[in-house]
């Protein structure tokens, strides 16, 4: 039992160290054996997963855990304290849970998915870097630290989205991305030094207890979100969005989804925690401006995905469409927790909405990873993306075809997938705060259920075509990873209780009471 | 006037990358204004750190007198050494962006039938 206390005490660091070793022993390895290779990155992923887990169900139990690199006392004078802190509360191990599992999909499905390409070792390697990049980003309580982590997910993102360098398309993409990322990211350094300036202190916890709302706050509390939500792709600032999901191989669009949200939850953690103590002043109505570019997230959204004939982007303004549900509805709650008059609403319909939006990041995360595992599927089966070519696939594919339809009937929120306990709870919600945006939000469900019924008639129904004779069914490793994240789509369909109790509530918590996360100053290390 | 002069400078930098990033169409130009912004960002913190007279902040072997502050220093130094990469990983980028497109003009990237 002790090696299991040793782990646990010393998660929050070992997380980021084995896949950060892993990163730069993969090319090592790559030399002695492909396939050595290829089950050394599961395997540091599953090692990565249980250690996530151990951590997640610590935190659920105990509240938020502290980990700290560097001195646990003063060491200059002045009341400085030179330590990088690690702050994981529930909200941080949901996210890492997420970020883990569809992570580890990846890894199985690239397995075979990537097995004709060259250059796997720095794949691999970028792969993990990437992990590192993203479940750093939501564990680390220091901002500086987000900074880098952030970039270490931008690099490993873009290197990436342009790994096909024979394609035109795909080094564009990556171009437009690492242009986006990087000035998102200074943006972001740029608030981070204006609130260093004002309070000598890159912690969370410690800027939150000391934040003033002074003008300058203002400016780093813009900079921060417009940067952040850029690189979570929110409209008007989505337009990277397709280009990188729909040019990057499907494995890494599978993780760069766990990254985008990743970037969210970075919006989240400032709005509901940097700036918790002094969001709730009147006069700022930060909520609705959340709301509303939630709305029209949802609405171009879908609208873009009606136009589009390539299926990889279809599906990727189909997570443009998803991710204004998550903003809807923690907007919603935001909105509730700041304006006076509702705030007595917080502890009904406003937890609910974030419950809603906190449990549909986890869901929009299996179900677009779903889609676009089958869309590399379909890629990979007759290297044919275009849903003007293809068609009559049911025939060749059975089972990328059952997944498909798992995939399109949870991400239009048809019951009992999970795509529908979330929707329903967001829906219930916001119908509370203002009936219209309920409707708006059924509408674009609607529409995007009607967009994949679309795309399933013309890829997978229709007569068999003579080019497709010869497509068989994808490799196994591929159809492995599709059943893992199938099965917990229809899983948490299923019992959708379970988990909002377990799991998402923690989180939600989290989220609103940012008084636990802030307390290790009083509570003492 | 004399003393904010490192954060007109700041702001000078970060505008003018600003400006490079969304007016011009050479993708060199583009990552230009990157590496503008990213100066001006660089300056900010440095700037932050520095008090007028001031002397490096070497604990072992000072003169006396005030030190600047270092912790923004060592910020800033992480920030160069990822600025690098960035800007590395960009010019790569645009190398294959020219073999492909055999132009640096971004209106004539990113066709669908490339």
């Amino acid at each position: 039992m002790s090696i299991m206390d040793f782990l646990l005490q010393q998660s929050p660091a070992l997380i980021i160290a084995i896949p950060l070793l892993g990163a730069f022993l993969t090319p090592v390895i790559s030399r002695i054996s492909d396939k050595g290779r290829n089950l050394f990155v599961i395997l540091i992923l599953a090692f990565t997963a249980f250690l996530v887990f151990i951590l997640a169900m610590h935190v659920f139990e105990t509240g938020p855990m502290t980990y700290v690199f560097g001195s646990t006392q003063n060491v200059v004078s002045n009341n400085t304290v030179i330590r990088i802190l690690f702050e994981v509360d529930a909200l941080s191990a949901f996210m890492a849970i997420i970020g883990i599992i569809i992570a580890f999909a990846a890894a199985i499905y690239s397995w075979s998915f990537m097995d004709n390409e060259t250059g796997l070792d720095k794949y691999y390697s970028l792969m993990l870097l990437m992990v590192v990049g993203m479940l750093g980003m939501v564990m680390t309580g220091d901002m500086f630290n987000f900074f880098v982590f952030l970039e270490i997910t931008s690099i490993a993102s873009c290197a990436l989205i342009a790994f096909r360098t024979n394609k035109a398309n795909a080094v564009a993409a990556g171009f437009k991305y690492i242009v986006i990322s990087t000035i998102g990211a200074l943006f972001v350094l740029m608030a981070i030094a204006i609130l260093y300036g004002q309070y000598d202190a890159l912690n969370i916890a410690k800027l939150a207890q000391s934040i003033t709302f002074s003008f300058a706050d203002k400016i780093a509390l813009v900079l921060l979100v417009v940067a952040l939500a850029m690189k979570g792709g929110i409209v008007p600032m989505h337009m990277w969005v397709a280009d990188a999901y729909g040019r990057a191989p499907a494995s890494i669009s599978l993780i760069l989804i766990a990254a985008t949200q990743a970037s969210l939850y970075g919006v989240f953690r400032v709005l509901f925690t940097l700036y918790g103590n002094v969001i709730t002043m009147p006069s700022i109505s930060l909520g609705w401006v959340m709301v509303i570019l939630g709305l029209l997230t949802m609405l171009i959204g879908v609208i873009m995905a009606l136009i589009q004939t390539d299926l990889k982007r279809l599906i990727a303004y189909g997570a443009v469409a998803e991710l204004g549900y998550i903003f809807l509805a923690v907007g919603t709650g935001l909105t509730v927790l700041t304006t006076p008059e509702n705030v007595a609403n917080i502890a009904g319909y406003g937890f609910e909405a974030i419950k809603g939006g906190i449990f549909h990041i986890f869901n929009d995360i299996l179900d677009i990873g779903l889609l676009f595992m089958v869309a590399g599927a379909l890629y990979f089966a007759t290297k044919e993306s275009s849903l003007n070519k293809l068609g009559g696939l049911a025939r060749n594919m059975k089972y990328t075809t059952v997944f498909f339809l798992i995939g399109l009937l949870a991400v239009s929120g048809i019951p009992p997938l999970n795509g529908f306990s979330s929707k329903l709870l967001i829906y219930e919600s916001i119908f509370q705060l203002n009936p219209i945006l309920s409707i708006i939000a059924i509408l674009a469900s609607i529409m995007l259920l009607a967009i994949f019924i679309k795309v399933f008639q013309s890829a997978f129904l229709g007569p068999a075509l003579p080019q497709f004779s010869h497509v068989k069914e994808v490799p196994k490793s591929m159809l492995l990873a599709m059943g893992i994240v199938a099965a917990l789509i229809v899983f948490i369909g299923l019992f959708p209780d379970l988990f909002v109790t377990n799991v998402v509530e923690p989180a939600a918590n989290a989220l609103i009471n940012n008084q636990e996360y802030l307390q290790w100053l009083t509570g003492g290390i | 006037m004399i003393d904010n002069l490192p954060f007109i400078a700041v702001a000078a930098l970060i505008i003018i990358g600003l400006y490079a990033v969304l007016f011009r169409r050479n993708l060199i130009k583009i990552v230009i204004g990157i590496a503008l912004i990213e100066s001006g960002v660089n300056l900010f913190l440095v700037a932050l750190g520095y008090r007028t007279g001031s002397i490096a902040p070497i604990y072992t072997s000072s003169p006396g007198g005030i030190m600047s502050y270092p912790v923004p220093q060592a910020l800033t130094l992480t920030s160069i050494v990822i600025g690098v990469a960035v800007l590395a990983l960009m010019l790569s980028l645009i190398i294959h962006i020219y073999r492909h497109y055999g132009s640096l003009d971004v209106r004539k990237l990113g066709g669908e039938d490339q």
